[in-house]
């Protein structure tokens, strides 16, 4: 089965300017040869600490800030200059939603012409696309007779959201990115959201990809699981087997940080040590060695690959591969 | 209380959809401005003033060329002439009514052209970013480097006077902040999350800057065109005083209250009074640009 | 803050030389070619002809322009047309009868703002703060130069108390008579700074005392020394930062005033080259008043960073 996305050996550095004659000074590594594929039809989460590149990578994805290298395949045609898909097709295809629901929409429009604003600046007549923002409204959960003229000042943060997802719907994509889109909400209301997310993908065939940094939401809505450190990824997999059985050292670290609420299964696992670090200076080799409990001379000179093992599940550490030098190994 | 018929609901029903309909931020400004007394009244004194002044043959009796110089510097209340006459003769109220006409062509058409230009080049300068803004910036800096009237006057004293003149040294003048606000609401809106979604949404500059920064920047830089008209007028004024504005034997007030001047000893109630329509028409701009910002300052 | 200091200072250099651009390409554009003032029409062609070369008329633009330029830079600011003296003379001297003008003024207007201000921030929504907002409206909607003329025909031409214009003897004033033609101008002159540094000041004020102690001034009914002096504290860097500004408005825009009152400082220096079509008084004149006008921008901005960093210590 041909993945829907496969992407392939992201990066991007942003250069850092200062002092007098605004020369670049150092350099932040944001997203360092990531690697993974989407399934259509699945829902592909993303957690990591803030800072770790996840939303980088999904303004990559979306072209929304220029590659350094890597390869981006949409239903096995690549995107980029002249080859396969253009940017504009792509965004026909593929579409995202913010975190921000008050920034994402300009406060002197109305949210149905928000909505329609994708369908008019790709040729639709500007009834039918106000027809279908009125649609889209509906399947959010809005009545568009209350909601098509108001503006974003005048709705509540989940409503908003709503508005966010239908406008990312009206181009009729097939794979919705969710940038942290239910984070900003009260959690009562980030259930709604959530379950409209749900039955929407249901409703519109969709793919998605979930950034969060929320492990529990994370773990609902998920299929599989891709866990980011400072711009490398680290694991990969079905989203039940890694919470239940962390592999890297980060992963685990992640998931026992979480609070338990079985008294029984009390987290025993250390916790994770040393001072995060900068992406502007990673650490050699493993950039998680740092804090890590396991690392040793072979972490800082071979940086690990994502090896993918035969259950589905990839890892990038040293303990994992046989021969690496590693004494777990 | 048997039924009650359909229509008696489907009023306030009607009413409660409309009112649950969000107001478009226009409406609202409109409405606001609308409830605000004094800045209705200013607009009627300009409407008022501004009938006059176009329509000044209706108003006037004289013609504001003709004098005589037997009819040097009469005063106020002088039969024929309510409020006198000036050092050459001619009727002081036609002068004035006429005088209109070129003060406030010069003082409100520089701010309009510079809100043309400066709104244009503000956008560009912050929607491009880069060399494109440093370029623009830079430039408007070098015009910020003088102080208005300095600029003017250099404009229409190495150039020449003339009405002509004297707008364009005055929309030189206003060019400069009016790019700097533009082009900072342009920047700040520039990074925000809705453009984004915008260009992720495939659009294309002139679209996002269509639907999306126009929008945006409007509201602002309108507010401040409105409060730049009084300096307008009083600087249009000011260069006609100084000889480098509108040439005699056109009236203007500026040129008016120079020619008087010299006359102060004569009559110094008369020579004082073309600087009170200055005063009064600046003193309505300001008010109506203050109600203005008021209303447009609509929590959003 | 080091870098940024430096930054803005090197930021002059291309700034100054873009004012001098401007300036020169004015001059340039002026309709006419100079020599055409200057000669009657029947003059040989030989003798127009050498007087276009002795003021580097018949050379390329640019080259001209470096001309002009280094001539600019060693202090030489060219030979009047009128009076064939050096423009420098007559520049400076009438600087410094502006100067006369402009630093009493900028003491009264600057004084006179801070107390109105401060006094309408303290007794904010009483009748006194309204009337300082009906004031301050107006005091922006009036033109300066028209106020000179109400002032002389009140105190001059009606009651007879004041000088109408001149300076009464050039130089420093050494007794009450000339000290006397100081009197109207530098209030006119005054207005405009007193006006915006009240506003700026009654802003800031408000601001600071929404801050803390507003309760406990109502409570007390008077102001204390300390909190008088803590407001003032915090309202001062913006205040000097305006002020500064105001100045160089003082002194580069001077000549409405100055035409009212006759002053023969740097605006009726203007007043007069514009008269006489006196391109190189004219010329220089702007460039000065705009050199000042930068420096005092650069200085101000300069020690706002000084203060800013001090303060957040």
């Amino acid at each position: 089965m041909r993945p829907l996305l496969a992407v392939d050996g992201l990066t991007k550095h942003f250069p850092l300017r200062g002092g007098l004659l605004n020369r670049t000074k150092a350099v932040v590594q944001a997203v360092d040869d990531v690697s993974f594929e989407v399934g259509a039809g699945e829902t592909l989460g993303i957690v990591g600490e803030s800072g770790c590149g996840k939303s980088t990578t999904a303004r990559l994805l979306m072209h929304l800030v220029p590659l350094d290298h890597g390869t981006i395949a949409f239903d096995g045609k690549a995107v980029g200059a002249g080859a396969g898909l253009s940017r504009r097709d792509l965004h026909r295809q593929m579409q995202m939603v913010f975190q921000d629901s008050y920034a994402s929409l300009n406060p002197r429009l109305p949210v149905a012409m928000s909505i329609a604003f994708g369908p008019l600046v790709h040729g639709l007549a500007k009834s039918a696309s106000l027809a279908r923002a009125r649609d889209l409204l509906q399947a959010v959960g809005l009545d568009p007779m209350l909601f098509a003229n108001r503006y974003p000042h005048e709705l509540s943060g989940g409503q908003r959201q709503r508005i966010n997802v239908a406008r990312a719907l009206a181009l009729e994509p097939r794979l919705v990115i969710l940038d942290e889109a239910v984070s900003a909400l009260d959690k009562s209301i980030e259930a709604q959201v959530l379950n409209l997310l749900i039955d929407i993908k249901e409703q519109f065939d969709l793919t998605y990809i979930f950034i969060s940094h929320d492990l529990n939401v994370v773990r609902f809505i998920s299929d599989r699981v891709l866990v980011m450190y400072l711009g490398k990824v680290v694991e990969l997999g079905p989203v039940d087997r890694i919470y239940r059985e962390p592999r890297h050292p980060y992963t685990k670290a992640l998931l026992s940080a979480m609070p338990s609420m079985d008294p029984r299964r009390r987290t025993m696992d250390a916790p994770l040590s040393g001072d995060p670090p900068n992406p502007i200076n990673p650490p050699s080799g493993c950039r998680f060695r740092t804090r890590c409990p396991f690392a040793e001379a072979v972490c800082a000179d071979v940086p690990p690959t994502l090896t993918m093992g035969h259950d589905g599940r990839a890892v990038a550490c040293h303990m994992l591969v046989s021969g690496s030098g590693h004494r777990r190994a | 209380m048997t039924d009650t018929p359909a229509i008696a609901i489907a009023e306030p029903v009607e009413a409660l959809r409309r009112a649950q309909q969000g107001k478009s931020y226009w409406k609202r400004v409109w409405e606001r401005l609308r409830r605000d007394k004094v800045t209705l009244a200013m607009a009627a004194i300009l409407i008022a003033l501004l009938t006059m002044v176009i329509f000044a043959p209706w108003f006037t009796a004289h013609d504001p060329y003709q004098g005589s110089v037997l009819r040097r510097l009469k005063p106020i209340g002088f039969p024929g002439h309510w409020l006198g006459t000036d050092e050459v003769g001619r009727d002081l109220w036609s002068r004035m009514v006429y005088g209109g006409r070129l003060s406030l062509l010069a003082g409100v058409m520089p701010v309009f052209l510079a809100l043309l230009v400066g709104g244009f080049l503000g956008i560009l300068a912050g929607y491009a970013g880069g060399l494109v803004n440093s370029a623009i910036m830079r430039l408007a800096d070098v015009l910020y480097a003088f102080p208005s009237i300095l600029l003017a006057i250099a404009i229409t004293g190495i150039l020449g006077a003339g009405l002509k003149n004297t707008i364009l040294a005055l929309t030189i003048a206003f060019v400069p902040p009016l790019v700097r606000i533009s082009e900072a609401v342009t920047t700040q809106a520039r990074h925000l999350d809705f453009v984004e979604a915008a260009r992720a949404s495939g659009a294309g500059t002139m679209r996002i800057l269509q639907y999306h920064i126009l929008s945006n920047v409007l509201g602002p830089t309108l507010v401040y065109a409105t409060s730049l008209i009084s300096i307008g007028i009083i600087l249009a004024a000011g260069l006609s005083f100084l000889g480098l504005g509108v040439t005699p034997p056109n009236a203007e007030w500026g040129l008016m209250l120079n020619n008087l001047r010299q006359a102060l000893w004569v009559d110094p109630v008369i020579c004082a009074l073309p600087g009170v329509m200055i005063f009064i028409t600046s003193m309505c701009f300001n008010l109506l640009s203050d109600g203005l910002r008021q209303a447009m300052d609509v929590r959003l | 803050m080091w870098a940024y200091i430096v930054r803005r200072l090197l930021y002059a250099v291309p700034i100054l030389l873009g004012v001098s651009m401007l300036v020169f390409a004015l001059i340039h554009l002026a309709p006419g070619d100079v020599v055409d003032l200057l000669v009657p029409p029947e003059v040989p062609k030989e003798i127009a002809d050498s007087l276009r070369a002795r003021f580097a008329l018949d050379q390329a633009v640019y080259i001209q322009y470096f001309a002009w330029l280094g001539r600019l830079l060693v202090g030489d600011l060219g030979i009047s047309f009128f009076t064939n003296r050096p423009v420098a003379d007559e520049l400076f001297s009438a600087l410094g009868n502006t100067l006369m003008l402009a630093l009493p003024a900028a003491l009264l207007g600057f004084s006179l703002g801070v107390v109105l201000g401060a006094l309408a921030a303290f007794n904010r929504g009483t009748w006194l703060d309204k009337a300082f907002s009906a004031t301050a409206i107006t005091g922006v909607s009036l033109p300066h130069y028209w106020v000179g003329i109400v002032l002389v025909a009140i105190f001059s031409v009606i009651l007879n108390v004041l000088p109408a214009q001149g300076m009464g003897g050039s130089g420093f004033p050494t007794s009450w008579e000339q000290a006397r033609h100081l009197i109207l101008p530098v209030v006119t002159l005054s207005l405009i700074p007193m006006g915006v540094i009240s506003r700026l000041v009654r802003a800031n004020v408000l601001e600071i005392l929404s801050h803390e102690f507003v309760g406990t001034l109502h409570a007390k009914g008077l102001l204390s020394r300390r909190v008088l002096y803590h407001v003032m504290k915090n309202a001062a860097p913006s205040a000097l930062a305006l002020m500064g500004l105001q100045f160089g408005y003082l002194l580069g825009g001077s000549i409405l005033v100055e035409t009212v009152f006759n002053w023969p400082g740097s605006g009726g220096l203007m007043n007069l080259a514009i008269f006489r079509r006196d391109v190189p008084v004219l010329s220089a004149t702007i460039l000065v008043l705009a050199t000042i006008f930068v420096v005092i921008n650069i200085l101000v901005d300069v020690l706002q960073a000084l203060i800013d960093a001090r303060m957040r210590r």
